[in-house]
């Protein structure tokens, strides 16, 4: 059972695969170039740094919605109210923007960290299993997000434009503020996971997690700081989505609880913790879009892009898990 | 996490430690109990049509919620059961529009053979690929949805009507629907198909100790696959209960269905981590999480809120069951 976040070398690398198997984010890129490649073939000329910007932007909510939920699957859980905290944030974002931009935006932000508090502790207090429990809370933040649309808004204003600046300005054009945003997490969670003490400790969490309370280590602790980050990640996620829509909904980020998921599994993080890394997540959401952007170019029915992107997300795991890793 | 409910069953036939036992299933009981003497406390003139509103409306949850309890009995989870219970609403209701009530009997048949099939496909991906039972069906989620689409892509279809009696009438008395009893025949059946059959067991034995299981001689690959068909046909006649309650077929009429079945499993007393519940606890949970909701508009309460209310009451449940497990394992020394 010695499969580690901590890297094993085996000394032994004849075939190509074990190539794959240490570097698993080089062949991620692979994936992602032959895609592209695959675009350019099907549709000479549309691969340009226009089209690169407009993937870039509808990445961009994804991938930072899937920087939480790698964070919570590395220690082993899952977080299925990521959707519904982003929804959350992009409409109150909006619908307070007449107490002021600030107020509007921490306001936003705090849900995410209330809703990631609660979940941190009925997971690492209450031992709740992370699915059921994150499921209770979804249902909690859409039921309250319904009520407060019901009672308190009658009339939502426009989305802000520094929001929209956020989720789709560019710089000269081509290089999106979300990108920055994007980049920049993508380091800090970075720098947490390879660098810190805590994230050397999120990797033994979902590796083994008995040894690690047997070293005095206290689990609860690291478990309710990955489901407070995811929390906020999220939330911050849906400013940013609100931003790239500019129409705050009910229900706005539903359609992206599985994707969040898929990218954390197709970018290699394995579903019971311990393994992966953010790195993967990033290019794993970057294939999701440029897999529907493949789709939308082959004017596919919407049946067949659904029966494509399932196939295609159990491919890719498939690979991963019987051919790149060699545990389970 | 290994107390296994075999090791339990080894030891004395005591009443007492049958109670301890099936705890959780007699306190859902009571919890069900409480909530339809609130309903009737708080709705004097609660009388039989709003009882058949409540079996109604807990028939595919209940249903579902079976379902997915003999798939994470096996020790596996289907986030592909709200696509597949479309697939079968959508299938039954594009061809039973101008059906006959005998035809409409013959295609239910067929189409619950199709979606237990498709669920055992999911079953065999889990065992040929050997990926996670979540992230296969994740997948294959997406697959099913595609493929409700292909069958009906708007809402539309139909059920002939003597066909959706079956479910929406009361054929022995007003405060018997035809629903209720339908629940609780389809538990007592696959119950006893899950505890007197050698298949059946060896799905408990696969969920509660995969290594046991295989040292034991169980076919883990066997079992594995049967609790996706298994389950699979109560999707399906899930799916079938949508149309016969709804009259229509539509193309996203289950995706509500992937999560609330969860939440009744475990409301059920279900452990996610398989092997552990019964099918009697599901059912009292949908009944439960279909009441309640209608609960609170008779209190006067504002729709809006219903569904906040539920999220709470299941974290709420959720938390102490953590809770109670947390202090079993300090009892037992673990």
């Amino acid at each position: 059972m010695s499969r580690g976040g901590v890297q094993v070398t085996d000394g032994k690398r004849r075939s190509p695969l074990s190539f794959l198997r240490r570097y698993t984010l080089f062949s991620l890129a692979i994936v992602t170039l032959i895609l592209v490649g695959f675009i350019d073939v099907l549709k000479p000329g549309t691969v340009s740094p226009g089209w690169a910007t407009s993937i870039l932007v509808s990445a961009a909510p994804l991938g930072l919605l899937a920087a939480g939920q790698t964070l919570v699957v590395l220690t082993g859980g899952i977080d299925l109210s990521v959707t519904s905290v982003a929804t959350t944030s992009a409409y109150l974002v909006t619908s307070l923007v007449s107490h002021g931009n600030v107020f509007a935006l921490v306001v936003a932000l705090l849900v995410g960290v209330v809703v990631g508090l609660i979940n941190g502790i009925g997971v690492a207090f209450f031992e709740a299993q992370p699915l059921i429990m994150t499921l209770g809370m979804s249902l909690v933040v859409d039921g309250a997000l319904e009520i407060y649309h019901a009672v308190a808004v009658s009339n939502l204003p426009g989305v802000p434009a520094y929001v929209s600046l956020i989720g789709s300005g560019t710089i000269a054009g081509y290089i999106p503020y979300s990108l920055f945003v994007w980049i920049g997490i993508a380091f800090l969670i970075y720098f947490l996971l390879k660098r810190t003490g805590l994230g050397r400790a999120i990797y033994a969490v979902g590796d083994n997690e008995p040894a690690l309370s047997l070293l005095g280590i206290r689990v609860w602790q690291i478990k309710l700081f990955t489901y407070l980050a995811c929390g906020l990640l999220s939330a911050i996620s849906g400013v940013v989505l609100v931003g790239v829509t500019s129409a705050p909904a009910l229900g706005l980020a539903d359609t992206f609880l599985l994707p969040s998921i898929a990218a954390v599994v197709v970018g290699g993080t394995s579903i019971f913790g311990g393994r992966g890394s953010y790195g993967g997540t990033f290019l794993g959401a970057l294939i999701l879009v440029v897999l529907d952007n493949v789709q939308v170019l082959l004017k596919a029915p919407e049946p067949v892009r659904d029966i494509v992107y399932g196939s295609i997300i159990l491919l890719l795991t498939t690979i991963y898990v019987r051919f790149i890793s060699q545990s389970r | 996490m290994i107390v296994s409910g075999i090791s339990e069953k080894a030891g004395t036939k005591i009443s007492v430690s049958r109670i301890r036992k099936n705890l959780w299933t007699i306190l859902v009981y009571l919890l069900l109990v409480v909530v339809l003497i609130a309903s009737v406390a708080i709705h004097p003139s609660y009388n039989s049509f709003d009882f058949q509103t409540l079996a109604l409306g807990a028939l595919p949850l209940a249903l579902a919620g079976l379902g997915q309890s003999i798939i994470v009995f096996g020790g596996g989870i289907d986030l592909s059961l709200g696509p597949l219970m479309t697939v079968a609403n959508a299938l039954s209701a594009r061809a039973m529009q101008h059906q006959t009530f005998e035809q409409a009997i013959g295609t239910a048949l067929l189409v619950i053979i199709i979606v237990a099939l498709a669920s055992m496909i999911n079953g065999l991906l889990v065992v040929v690929t050997q990926i996670p039972d979540i992230i296969v069906t994740l997948a294959t989620s997406f697959v099913w949805s595609g493929v409700a689409l292909f069958i009906l892509s708007a809402p539309g279809g139909g059920a002939p009507s003597a066909f959706q009696d079956i479910a929406t009438g009361a054929f022995i008395s007003g405060w018997v629907p035809n629903a209720l009893l339908i629940m609780v025949v389809v538990t007592f059946i696959f119950w006893a198909l899950l505890r007197f059959t050698r298949i059946g067991l060896s799905i408990f034995a696969v969920g509660s100790d995969r290594q046991a299981a295989i040292r034991s001689g169980v076919g883990i690959a066997r079992a594995k696959i049967a609790s996706y068909l298994v389950g699979g046909v109560l999707i399906a006649n899930a799916g079938i209960a949508l149309t016969m309650t709804t009259g229509v077929g539509t193309p996203t009429s289950g995706s509500l269905y992937t999560l609330s079945s969860l939440a009744v499993v475990v409301l059920g007393g279900v452990s996610l981590t398989g092997g552990k519940g019964n099918l009697w606890g599901p059912l009292a949970g949908a009944l439960i999480l279909t009441q309640l909701p209608t609960d609170f508009v008779f209190l006067g309460v504002d729709p809006n809120y219903a569904q906040a209310i539920q999220g709470a009451i299941l974290v709420v449940v959720i938390m102490l069951g953590g809770l109670y497990t947390l202090r079993r394992k300090r009892l037992h020394g673990q």
